[in-house]
């Protein structure tokens, strides 16, 4: 429709955050799981240099989110992460299973992040104790490859709820515009995030 | 921007924190969960076809490899090694190895990373079955093993392969060894961590004393006993 008008949901920094962390998950979840698992070891094969594609991903990711959190629009970050980190009545409604009114993000996308940022965290310090425990006794412990895979486990269900919302649910699915463009539907906004103080503003137009 | 809602609560940055915390902490009771894990999960695992188990994390099997590509069984080509301190220099074919007295085990498989195979169910040659054709000299007190997957190698002492559940395996779980598990032959001696259970072996050669593996001239424990060994 010609006369739908649009709100800016995501900065191009939060978007860049957002893809470079998805690229990097996808990337890491293949050659993660040609190391992991016995039957694509065998096919696979070429151990080596799977595991060096795997490292090096993993130091480009983190590389990558440094550099959009230092040179990106962290004003825009530091306001979505205040956003994300407090939980109001209405959040705590939803978590009841009762009927809430949520802003830009609601308790499920809150959680999520939290969520996400925590394995982020884990794996890299995981993934790291592993690296350096094949070069230094001092940094090998019996449980960091468990915790390493746990995360993979954790991970690939928060993904699947993530893809099924993101990409497949009708009433969440639009969401996926405000990740990829940046603007969502004001009604759509209107209806799932009523409490948005974004929507009291001047609607944009399309980008 | 609104004024700040007095009810609000910091549930993200908490829920960040323990997350975070409890993941790190798990470095110390992280196995026990994961065994208890392995052990509620083992019937679904049982109850998947085949290749789709191993995404369970009840069916544990990890494949570590060091070489580029995998070693792959050629039976027609294929031979067993028993040389260097030895009165008879042997080259066995795989149809030699299944004609030596067998042995069979049910035994738990230790990897020095953490996690745990139970339940496996190993079928080879005794060490002392199989040395017995090529005749150690008295001057042998270890065996080298060779990979066909190079540079691995790995040594036991010679009582340390005579132990009770120490064998040259050939079939794991009622089959011929996969290739993944180190087809056709490969050292199982369950009291030790995986790394001492060479996978692939093409040569077994009796010396003197035993040497640094592959792994130890990392840093790893020669004796590498499960539970005593590599403990930082």
């Amino acid at each position: 429709m010609a006369d739908r008008q649009y709100v800016l949901r995501f900065s191009r920094t939060e978007r860049a955050l957002h893809w470079i962390h998805a690229a990097a998950f996808f990337l890491l979840l293949a050659s993660g799981l040609a190391l992991y698992l016995p039957t694509l070891v065998a096919v696979v094969g070429r151990r080596p240099l799977v595991r060096a594609v795997h490292v090096d991903v993993a130091i480009a990711w983190v590389a990558a989110l440094i550099a959009v959190m230092l040179f990106g629009d962290r004003h825009s970050l530091r306001r979505t992460l205040a956003e994300l980190d407090l939980f109001d009545e209405e959040d705590r409604k939803m978590l009841r299973g009762r009927r809430f009114r949520a802003a830009r993000f609601n308790a499920g996308q809150k959680i999520n992040a939290a969520l996400t940022a925590a394995f982020a965290l884990l794996f890299a310090f995981s993934g790291s104790l592993l690296w350096l425990g094949e070069r230094d006794t001092r940094f090998r412990f019996a449980n960091t490859v468990l915790l390493h895979d746990g995360l993979a486990y954790f991970s690939l269900v928060l993904l699947v709820g993530h893809l099924y919302l993101a990409v497949l649910h009708p009433a969440t699915r639009h969401s996926l515009r405000g990740m990829t463009i940046g603007t969502v539907r004001e009604d759509w906004a209107r209806e799932h995030h009523s409490r948005w103080p974004a929507l009291e503003r001047e609607a944009a137009e399309p980008s | 921007m609104p004024p700040p809602d007095p009810t609000a609560r910091t549930y993200g940055r908490r829920t960040f924190l323990a997350v975070v915390a409890g993941g790190a902490s798990s470095l110390v009771w992280g196995g026990s969960a994961w065994r208890a894990a392995q052990h509620a999960l083992h019937p679904l695992a049982r109850a998947l076809p085949g290749n789709l188990r191993a995404i369970v994390p009840s069916e544990g099997w990890r494949i570590y490899t060091v070489a580029d590509t995998m070693p792959s069984f050629d039976p027609a080509r294929w031979t067993l090694t028993i040389d260097g301190l030895v009165e008879r220099r042997q080259s066995l074919r795989y149809e030699d190895l299944l004609t030596l007295p067998a042995a069979e085990q049910v035994s738990t498989f230790h990897c020095v990373t953490g996690w745990t195979v139970t339940q496996v169910h190993w079928r080879g040659i005794r060490f002392r079955d199989l040395l017995a054709v090529a005749r150690p000299t008295s001057q042998a007190r270890a065996l080298q093993f060779v990979s066909a997957e190079r540079p691995y190698t790995d040594s036991l002492e010679l009582k340390q392969a005579l132990r009770h559940d120490a064998l040259l395996a050939y079939e794991m779980d009622g089959k011929p060894l996969a290739r993944e598990h180190g087809s056709p032959a490969r050292v199982v001696i369950p009291e030790m961590y995986g790394y001492k259970n060479v996978k692939w072996v093409e040569r077994i050669e009796l010396v003197a004393h035993p040497s640094d593996g592959f792994w130890e001239k990392l840093g790893y424990d020669r004796d590498a006993w499960v539970g005593r060994s590599n403990r930082g």
